[in-house]
């Protein structure tokens, strides 16, 4: 059986997330200590060398944001710490803040001195806010013991770390709606170019980074890149926080090195299907991820390998979805999501997210025809390349990959062969 | 520079230009719908999408830079299939009776459907909001329906305006662009200044129309006496289809006539009226008589906002009513005796480029005929449906001349059309009253143009008088704040609500800056070709303060030419 | 929306604690999120009277604090219950069974998704993904969550909320 690799979680449970002590005397803050040796272009050579990328969903290389951030013109920047964590099937970031938030401070601080910003915030989503009182005392701690704020371990470099909240909206985990938000607006995404690393939160050049990626840092800092590419593959080295959940016998988080195989974590690691049922689909990176068949899961779980697949590997989400469910259905609930988180900013997720779903609802009810399978295919393309951000361009994705392996099961609806799954849901029966 | 390809044509344009100029620029129209030139981009409806070789997406030509070396694809099949669908879903969401709509023909989606050819509508769910129209308003009709959300009336509303009296309510698909609780219109801070309606692209925002109501007092046999106001002849020709800035003073008289209007009076008399109990009233202020600054009452959107949001100091708002109202008075009273009409027969109407004016007629205070001095205030927009309606060719139309007694304005009276117009008016004849000669050079340059506030100091041999000029209320805001602050150091102040002034306003046909500053050009042109043009030159003014009012700010000026305000904080409250 | 659907009136002793919170923050108006979280721990809904308190004592505009409430899932213009059930339905939840917890809820409480008991104590709400994966399905009751429901487990613990028998 495939061993987990403890980098990012080997704190939990076993210190007291409140403490700075606690955290150092684990081997903490010593990333940023070296980081404070070093000049903002060493610590960005070091991290470009590690090959870290972005664990929020783009796989966006880390070391680029902060080159960018760092050249900007204005001398005002700021660190964002995107602890939205919205994706449907995800928490880890969850699971870091509340286990090992100083770890997340000093790769704010990392960064911050990276690219010279000296405010940074963390953007909680308010389903989390029952972490508030966590954060809030490790980061006191960490202030006392003189890591975060105003000369930090005597450097001369000061960082201070702020705590904004959200109030019920996925679409604040995309950085330029975050920013809105954090600015006191309705949280609408902002078109781009100009980017966050020219013109972000305030107006102001900012680095965002999710909480796992931030959490990397303080380890590349303190062990070197060569280390960190000792672990996972060429493309994606480091580890992997994966949130496994759905229908499978053991859930949670698992810490693998990058490259893993799906089927491997799966069956091995997770015990596979509970209750005697087979394996129907697995959707990997969240709701905004790609449908795969159970047939496609002997893949290798790296950004670039999933990526190919037609979906992304994002935040690490496995869902594993049973045969007890219809893929027709998974759709539709996927679209469901959408179209209530939809911003309504732009006329294609607006609309278009709406329109989707009660397509794909007239085929699960069994009013659909050959027609409607084409204009969903249609319309979806057009939400995949014309929508204002990445909720609109992620809505596609579900519904265009379970189109392509599942067209069987939508084929059987639009036949108004019977489904037990759908006909509850008020469809059709034949 | 930068050099790019859009359609296979090579294309050079300078640094940091969108892809929807370079366009342009190269005389490809590349459709749009929440563009608007005048404004920021937004970058939401995503009509204007286009294909970029080497991108995955389709990027919105609006808000991408041009840059070296990029191939674009303004109307590739990729592009005008991601069209179609945008212009689908939008339609799946739009009511499907463009003949019985106020925009249809000037409709901005009505437009771009043709462009991109929409032959396939049913593809979507029709699914029409069901927020009811509001048409409490005398100014601005509201139908959500139409809305297309472009955010076009909020941008304004918000940084022209600084009023900010709609914005979204929820989100995604529930979106709607309404004012804060379900208020109607009437209830809110609006000022009516319809800047809103110039700027919405469909039937979503249109000018409460009071066409109807003419008909019907036609019909009850009324006789129908009206006014036009100095911008209307800069403007109607242009709502017309003919080119911005075609001055249309004789034929629109004709129209009006021709429509059945028995009297074709010229509102530039009562400016000229305005400025002569105005200037007496800044000169009695000068004196100590009333506080300083005084600022201009002539713009009935700007009244009711420092009702609104500074019910304190009204006392600095001349009490001169507004040329319309100087006018309404005198037409039931001076005009019925002269003329032996029962004033009870007349309908008085006016010709605006406002839709605040229609606000304004219906105030209760404006009555001091004896009946509501102005009964319909007919808009730019409705007098051409009107001339539209009634088949009046107006291109061929000949000349006809305004009306006596009052159909002679002066030069002064027909600028208060352009922001700075009041003021320059009334320094012409201030400097006279003061110094006893006119004004070197009648044309006083510094309150010309669109900058946000303009100020002057003018020298009346010793007596200095600092003058300020502001359009935009989120202009009028600063001199206001400044009065509020005590910290004013001006005498004299201008306000238009409108940018740009009365030829910018909101019943005017769809405004972007450069069509203002063509109606601007016109209206000065137009001014230096008048054989008068000082308000106390002009032989009407001279007969009537002889023969009628005896003289500015006289017993009967005062209780026909002179208005009151009141507070209406609790809009805000 | 109609004018009559927001009738609801907050008292004026409780409109002095907004202006309270919202006063400190005059011209930050990026604080706006600060404001309205902490408010919303005292009042019931965001009526009108509240938006203009907040409105004022920021010195924005009512327009500006209505359409940020009105963005928000977790903010309401009109009044909840003193508890606010968040169901998830995300894919996750859904799979394990959501559905039946939902309407186990539903039927214990005697509401549907959307409503406030008559008696003002229970508002049932769905929710986007609780970030409760790795228990689904979960819900939470106001800061608080539960994970690994079944339709009986649900039960017991609304049960014990009616009861008030919670810390």
């Amino acid at each position: 059986m495939m061993e987990e690799l403890h980098v990012l979680l080997k704190n939990r449970d076993v210190i007291d997330p409140t403490s700075a002590q606690a955290y150092v005397d684990a081997g903490g803050y010593q990333g940023l200590r070296r980081a404070l040796s070093l000049s903002p272009k060493e610590i960005i050579e070091e991290v470009r060398r590690s090959g870290l990328r972005g664990r929020g969903g783009a796989g966006f290389p880390t070391y680029r944001k902060m080159e960018f951030t760092s050249q900007a013109e204005d001398p005002v920047r700021y660190i964002v710490c995107n602890a939205d964590e919205g994706e449907p099937g995800t928490n880890k970031d969850r699971i870091l803040l509340s286990t090992d938030p100083c770890a997340v401070f000093e790769g704010m601080a990392i960064a911050a001195r990276s690219v010279d910003a000296h405010v940074g915030f963390i953007y909680l989503r308010a389903e989390y806010s029952y972490l508030m009182p966590i954060l809030e005392a490790a980061l006191k701690s960490s202030k006392e013991l003189g890591y975060i704020g105003k000369d930090i371990l005597g450097s001369g470099f000061d960082f201070e770390i702020k705590f904004r909240s959200g109030a019920g909206a996925y679409v604040c985990g995309e950085e330029t709606a975050l920013f809105e938000s954090i600015e006191g607006k309705r949280g609408e995404p902002r078109f781009r170019p100009p980017f966050p690393s020219i013109r972000g939160l305030f107006g102001k050049p900012t680095m965002l980074n999710n909480v796992e990626t931030l959490a990397n840092l303080p380890h590349i800092l303190k062990n070197g890149a060569e280390w960190y590419r000792s672990i996972g593959t060429e493309n994606s080295p480091g580890t992997k926080l994966f949130t496994v959940c759905g229908n499978v016998n053991r859930r949670g988080i698992f810490e693998f090195p990058m490259g893993i195989n799906l089927k491997e974590l799966i069956y091995d690691v997770c015990g596979g299907v509970p209750d005697g049922r087979q394996l129907l689909a697995v959707q990997t990176g969240g709701t905004s991820g790609a449908i795969i068949n159970a047939d496609q899961i002997d893949m290798t779980l790296d950004i670039d390998s999933v990526s190919a697949s037609g979906g992304r590997l994002g935040c690490g989400t496995i869902l594993v979805i049973d045969d007890s469910n219809c893929v027709v259905d998974i759709v539709l609930n996927n679209l469901d999501f959408f179209r209530e988180e939809s911003c309504g900013k732009c006329t294609p997720c607006r609309e278009g997210g709406t329109q989707l779903y009660n397509l794909v609802r007239r085929i699960s009810e069994g009013h659909g025809t050959v027609q409607d399978l084409e204009n969903i295919e249609s319309l979806a393309w057009t939400l995949r390349t014309t929508s204002l951000c990445g909720l609109g361009h992620s809505t596609a994705v579900p519904v265009l990959t379970s189109i392509q392996n599942f067209r069987d099961a939508y084929l059987r609806h639009i036949d108004k062969d019977f489904c037990p799954v759908c006909a509850q849901e008020g469809g059709h029966r034949k | 520079m930068i050099h790019l390809t859009i359609d296979h044509q090579p294309v050079c344009v300078e640094e940091g230009t969108t892809i929807l100029e370079a366009a342009r620029k190269a005389n490809i129209s590349i459709p749009t719908l929440c563009y608007h030139e005048d404004q920021q981009v937004k970058a939401v409806c995503r009509i204007c999408v286009v294909e970029v070789e080497g991108m995955a997406q389709l990027p919105t030509a609006c808000s991408t830079p041009a840059a070296e070396g990029m191939v674009v694809h303004t109307a590739s099949p990729k592009v005008l299939k991601a069209r179609k669908n945008i212009l689908s879903l939008i339609f799946a969401r739009h009511p499907q009776n463009c003949l019985a709509c106020q925009k249809s023909g000037q409709c901005e989606l009505q437009k771009v459907a043709q462009d991109v050819g929409i032959y396939k509508p049913a593809t979507f769910d029709l699914e029409l909001r069901a927020t009811p129209d509001d048409n409490s308003s005398p100014s601005v009709r509201r139908n959500h329906q139409k809305c297309i959300l472009c955010m076009r009336c909020v941008d304004v509303c918000e940084k022209i305006q600084g009023l900010h009296v709609m914005d979204k309510e929820n989100r995604g698909f529930h979106s709607i662009v309404t004012t804060p609780y379900g208020k109607k219109l009437v209830d809110t801070n609006c000022v009516n200044c319809g800047q809103c309606i110039q700027a919405c692209p469909t039937g979503a925002l249109t000018i409460q129309d009071d066409r109807e109501n003419i008909y019907h007092e036609m019909e009850k046999g009324k006789v129908l006496v009206v006014q036009v106001a100095p911008s209307v002849r800069v403007n109607l020709a242009e709502a017309l289809g003919e080119a911005p800035g075609t001055v249309s003073t004789g034929r629109l008289v004709t129209a009006l006539k021709r429509l059945g209007f028995r009297y074709v009076f010229d509102s530039d008399f009562s400016a000229d009226l305005t400025i002569m109990e105005e200037g007496t009233e800044l000169l009695r202020r000068l004196k100590g008589e009333g506080p300083l600054p005084m600022i201009t009452s002539c713009c009935p959107a700007w009244v009711k906002y420092c009702e609104t949001y500074a019910p304190d100091y009204t006392k600095h708002l001349s009490t001169a009513k507004s040329p319309q109202q100087m006018f309404g008075a005198l037409i039931k009273t001076c005009f019925a005796e002269k003329e032996k009409v029962d004033p009870e027969s007349i309908c008085s109407v006016s010709i605006m480029p406002c839709t605040a004016k229609k606000f304004e007629c219906k105030r209760p205070e404006l009555a001091d005929s004896g009946y509501q001095d102005v009964d319909y205030a007919l808009t730019v927009q409705e007098l051409a449906r009107l001339i539209q309606t009634a088949g009046i060719c107006f291109a061929d139309l000949p000349d006809t001349p305004f009306d006596d007694p009052f159909g002679l304005g002066s030069g002064a009276g027909l600028i208060f059309g352009a922001t700075g117009g009041v003021m320059e008016a009334a320094l012409r004849t201030v400097h006279t009253v003061v110094t006893g000669r006119p004004m070197e050079k009648l044309e006083y340059l510094p309150v010309r143009g669109f900058e946000g506030i303009k100020s002057a100091e003018v020298d009346l041999d010793g007596t200095v008088v600092k003058v300020a000029v502001a359009h935009g209320l989120k202009n009028a805001k600063l001199l206001l704040d400044e009065i509020k602050a005590g910290k004013s150091e001006y005498h004299f102040i201008e306000i238009m609500a409108c940018p740009g002034g009365c030829i910018g306003g909101g019943g005017n046909a769809p405004r972007t800056w450069k069509k203002v500053e063509a109606r601007k050009k016109a209206i000065y042109e137009a001014e230096k070709e008048l054989p008068v043009r000082q308000s106390h030159e002009n032989p009407a003014i001279k007969w009537i303060y002889d023969n009628y009012l005896g003289e500015p700010n006289s017993h009967l000026a005062h209780k026909l030419l002179h208005t009151t305000y009141r507070n209406r904080q609790d809009l805000l409250r | 929306m109609s004018q009559e659907q927001y009738s609801y009136k907050t008292p004026e002793s409780l409109l002095v604690e907004v202006a309270d919170i919202a006063a400190p923050y005059r011209d930050r108006p990026e604080m706006l999120m600060k404001v309205i979280t902490r408010v919303q721990k005292i009042v019931p809904a965001f009526s009108e009277e509240v938006a203009r308190v907040i409105a004022r004592e920021m010195d924005i505009t009512l327009t500006q604090v209505y359409s940020f409430v009105t963005f928000y899932a977790m903010l309401s213009v009109k009044p909840r219950g003193k508890y606010i059930i968040r169901m998830c339905k995300s894919a996750p939840c859904h799979v394990r069974g959501a559905r039946e917890v939902v309407k186990a809820v539903e039927d214990q409480l005697g509401i549907s998704m959307g409503e406030t008991t008559p008696d003002g104590r229970f508002t049932l709400e769905y929710c986007p993904c609780l970030g409760l994966c790795d228990s689904s399905p979960a819900l939470m009751i106001n800061d608080r969550a539960y994970g690994n429901l079944n339709p009986q487990s649900a039960r017991d613990l609304i049960k014990r909320y009616i009861r008030e028998d919670v810390e």
